[in-house]
């Protein structure tokens, strides 16, 4: 296999005295600029210069002036006010010195292109001759390739060490248990309103209303945030016959009243928005549909399973309450859910 | 032994005693005299490395002045500053810290705004680098390794970024966690694992602010700096390559000193950079996070979408669909997630979030040493190419890159549906039509383009520059005068070497991997354009004379034959 394969149409040979390729013609003549042939012309490219200093300048007396002359207040005003005359100051203070720099280094400081050489990057073959000897002699007068004892020892203990690193990390957090899988919601607990855990009577909930739910509790629970966010739930009512018939689903609802998890089913999103007229479900995140009329079936989008149905019923103040926790786990999949 | 020493030049103010004095205790005389005056070539996409340096600059200045007040602390307080919206509400000390500096601390949002600005810049000039690296080929051989330094800055930016925009403890961002927690919770066997170890527990949790904290301002900041210094030693050891021109070679470097005029033009550029990007942010609003409230899992806007650099993980998650059916029946079909031995499989989680970032980084990685194996090309290049001479590599370029904003812009689809009040249903199908088609086309279209340039190289090389001056023979016979090039001119176009695929001699017995090499290597190369050739040009002058080209016999020969032979750039 040719692995040099550099090459000129032989075709296109037998032109005489003529090479095969052209030849590098060298680095041109410089060009003055009018600043290296002008005295004038380089005496306006100072000025310029200063100039661009002197706003610099100006724009640092701006932010000292604004720092002490816009104090913040409870206004938002104030805070626009002094972010606006701050930051225009400073922007200024640093963006005409750079530009100032630059303009100095563009028009006065000598352009002429110089030629440097490369070296090699590699040693030359004497170099990698005489550092292979060093390795190997240093290798040698270690003895780790005549001393299996210390090598092999020494192998074994590098081998473990990393053990006792990986496991001081074991305390990052506790092990999942069934924690994904259960949530505030079971039998009894009262459907309460996101976030003053205000109960919920079924004769409240009017047809294409929707009730962003939390069990009764939460707040006061040890990690209201936690059990949020496998507990969150939407509540909608929809006019007799629009819902799909399910027997297995039977006795779910009260009178048309859904319970849904809210969190959604592909990677945890909530499931906030509700579209009244097609009974849709869309999550922001990854636009995820769930059909409600369809017992929150995936319509489109990402996610695959259905958002898990919250068993309801009314408790005898008339106060919707949970018949039982989720028939499966809530929220995002993983591996032992099952 | 030194005891003292003699002023060099009697009349240079870098004569005196306290320039002698470091210079006998750290010999700094031999550090300027091989550095100062070493030549850095110039061209504009050079600055765009700069760019990131810069960016990165600042944000160690203005991430250093947040860090005055910011607590990184996920315990309940009650809000009690100016903004007056908020005051009483419970939050996050994280949250209600980043408010004080918003609202409370003179110059505190023109930080946070400088913060996030050139952040956002950082990545964005990060990727411009890189393209600017892959189309003209500057990664080949003595720099892959650079290549692959730079990689590792690319990664450890969008970790940078991500660490530092979930640390205001803002409903925003932690959507963007609870998105992550949901991308771990589904990795097989070790997910659910893996997301009680980040969060201390159940998402989310007490501990992932501190610990999204050190990462942010320790870990990853070391790690970055480390890299860059790697990767900026690398580029003094090998020196800086260069566009192909006249008196460039592939063992000079053309250009100017660092000292004292590349010094100015860059250092000046990064207060330019600076400026502007505290320019922008004193007018611009970036992530106003007063706006959306403490974190709560439940409530969420539309119209949520990450920092930029993430969105090409959040628009793969966006366009796989769950379900794979017909167009317009998603929700038929076949699943993309799979319950079985009662585990399950969430391939709609995984492969967009997790296996294609993986596979992009992973080709990213390794496309110098792919290329350098399909061409079987093993010498040095400093000369760069230019890219219309590399259509394949070119092609591939822009391919990648047309993949990448597709399913970056996919992130952006709902709010593209509400802009112009289209389906968002329906430009899910455009972008995941796009997502398939668009870089194969992108490809191709590149590549013709690419020898398109190339032809008109060859062309304006062979017979010059037209000067719209028409002219008629005696004969009645019109023709348009061209104006040939000058001999650096014309260098720029014909200085390429014409690369040949590998061939393999029919008479040897090839192994499989040997034939794939080959074959893939003709594919590289197939096509072609040959560079002009002396002889050509004469040829085109010969017939060009017939035909009236303004040139004759003595000045083309001249022109043509130029100081004389010279070893091809590049050749060893």
């Amino acid at each position: 296999m040719k692995d040099q394969h550099v090459g000129t149409d032989v075709a296109a040979q037998g032109g005489g005295d003529l090479p095969d390729r052209f030849a590098n013609p060298g680095v041109p003549a410089h060009r003055f600029r009018t600043t290296d042939t002008d005295q004038r012309a380089a005496k306006r490219a100072e000025r310029q210069v200063a100039a661009l200093f002197a706003l610099s300048a100006a724009g640092s007396l701006l932010f000292i002036v604004s720092y002490f002359a816009f104090p913040l207040d409870e206004t938002f005003a104030s805070v626009e006010r002094s972010t606006w005359t701050l930051g225009l100051g400073l922007g200024l203070a640093i963006l005409a010195l750079g530009l100032g720099v630059v303009h100095w280094g563009r028009t006065l400081m000598p352009d002429h292109e110089q030629v440097e050489e490369r070296h090699d990057i590699r040693g030359t073959d004497e170099d990698r001759a005489a550092a292979a000897a060093i390795l190997q002699d240093g290798f040698e007068e270690s003895g780790i390739g005549r001393r299996s004892l210390i090598r092999n020892s020494l192998i074994g203990a590098g081998a473990l060490l990393p053990v006792p690193a990986v496991l001081a990390l074991g305390d990052l957090g506790p092990r999942p248990g069934d924690a994904l899988s259960t949530t505030l919601w079971a039998e009894g607990v009262r459907l309460t309103r996101d976030p003053d855990e205000q109960p919920i009577r079924a004769e409240d909930v009017t047809i294409g209303s929707v009730f962003h739910v939390i069990p009764e509790g939460l707040n006061e629970s040890d990690h209201p945030l936690e059990e949020k966010a496998k507990a969150a739930v939407l509540l909608i009512r929809l006019e007799p016959g629009e819902v799909e018939d399910d027997p297995e689903r039977d006795g779910w609802d009260v009178d048309g009243i859904y319970a849904y998890s809210k969190i959604c089913t592909h990677v945890g999103c909530p499931v906030a928005l509700y579209e009244q007229r097609t009974h849709h479900l869309l999550c922001p995140c990854h636009q995820s549909t769930f059909d409600v009329t369809q017992h929150c079936r995936v319509i489109f989008g990402p996610a695959v399973r259905p958002l898990p149905q919250l068993p309801i019923t009314v408790d005898e103040e008339g106060y919707l309450v949970a018949s039982s926790g989720f028939p499966e786990a809530p929220g995002p999949s993983f591996w032992e859910r099952g | 032994m030194t005891t003292s020493t003699t002023t060099p030049t009697s009349n240079s103010i870098f004569g005196g005693k306290a320039v002698n004095y470091v210079d006998d205790r750290v010999g700094t005389s031999k550090i300027v005299r091989s550095f100062a005056r070493k030549i850095f070539p110039d061209h504009w996409s050079f600055m765009l490395g700069e760019m990131a340096l810069y960016t990165f600059v600042i944000l160690l200045i203005t991430g250093t002045f947040l860090t005055l007040w910011y607590q990184p602390s996920m315990a309940l307080t009650t809000y009690e500053g100016s903004y007056a919206p908020l005051f009483g509400q419970q939050m996050s000390h994280a949250y209600s810290s980043t408010l004080d500096i918003s609202f409370d601390i003179r110059g505190g949002l023109l930080m946070r705004q400088v913060h996030h600005w050139a952040a956002l810049l950082f990545v964005a000039a990060i990727v411009a680098h890189m393209a600017r690296v892959f189309i003209t080929g500057a990664f080949r051989k003595p720099r892959e390794m650079n290549w692959v330094f730079g990689a590792v800055l690319a990664i450890l930016a969008l970790a940078a970024g991500f660490t530092g925009y979930s640390l205001p403890d803002d409903l925003l961002s932690g959507n963007g966690l609870r998105i992550i927690q949901g991308v771990l919770l589904a990795i097989p066997v070790v997910g659910s694992y893996l997301s009680f170890f980040l969060f201390g527990g159940e998402f989310p949790g007490e501990v992932i602010i501190p610990r999204l904290f050190i990462a942010h301002v320790l870990l990853i900041p070391a790690a970055l700096l480390a890299t860059i210094a790697v990767h900026l030693a690398l580029v003094v050891l090998h020196k800086h390559t260069q566009f192909p021109g006249a008196g460039r070679t592939n063992t000079n470097v053309v250009g100017y000193p660092v000292y004292p005029v590349y010094a100015a033009k860059a250092g000046g550029f990064f207060f330019v950079v600076f400026g502007i990007v505290v320019l922008i942010s004193a007018f611009v609003t970036i992530n106003p996070i007063w706006n959306y409230g403490p974190y709560d899992p439940s409530p969420i806007s539309a119209g949520t979408q990450p920092d930029w650099y993430i969105w090409f993980v959040d628009g793969a998650l966006r366009l796989w669909p769950g379900w794979i059916g017909v167009p317009g029946m998603d929700g038929g079909g076949i699943p993309t997630e799979f319950t079985f031995l009662g585990v399950t499989l969430s391939l709609n989680i995984i492969l967009p979030g997790m296996v294609l970032p993986g596979l992009m980084i992973g080709a990213l990685f390794a496309y110098p040493f792919v290329e350098q194996w399909v061409t079987g090309d093993t010498r040095e290049h400093h000369i760069l190419d230019r890219p219309r001479n590399a259509p394949t590599r070119t092609g591939f370029g822009v391919a990648a890159l047309v993949f990448y904003l597709t399913i970056s812009l996919a992130a952006t689809n709902d709010i593209i549906a509400t802009h112009f009040d289209l389906s968002i249903n329906d430009l899910t199908y455009v972008f995941r039509t796009t997502a398939i088609f668009g870089p194969p086309l992108a490809f191709w279209i590149t590549k013709r383009v690419c020898m398109g340039l190339q032809r008109r190289d060859r062309d304006l090389a062979l017979h010059g520059r037209e000067s719209g001056r028409i002219v008629r023979t005696a004969d009645g016979e019109y023709f348009e005068v061209h104006e040939p090039l000058a001999p650096a001119e014309r260098w720029a176009l014909v200085q390429q070497e014409e690369i040949r695929p590998l061939e393999l001699d029919p008479s040897v017995k090839h192994s499989p991997v040997e034939k794939v090499r080959a074959r893939l290597s003709s594919w590289f190369f197939e096509d072609r354009i040959t560079p002009v050739t002396p002889h050509e040009l004469e040829a085109a002058h010969h017939e060009g004379g017939q035909e009236g080209e303004a040139i004759s016999d003595h000045e083309s020969r001249s022109a043509i034959t130029g100081s004389g032979t010279q070893e091809p750039a590049g050749q060893q």
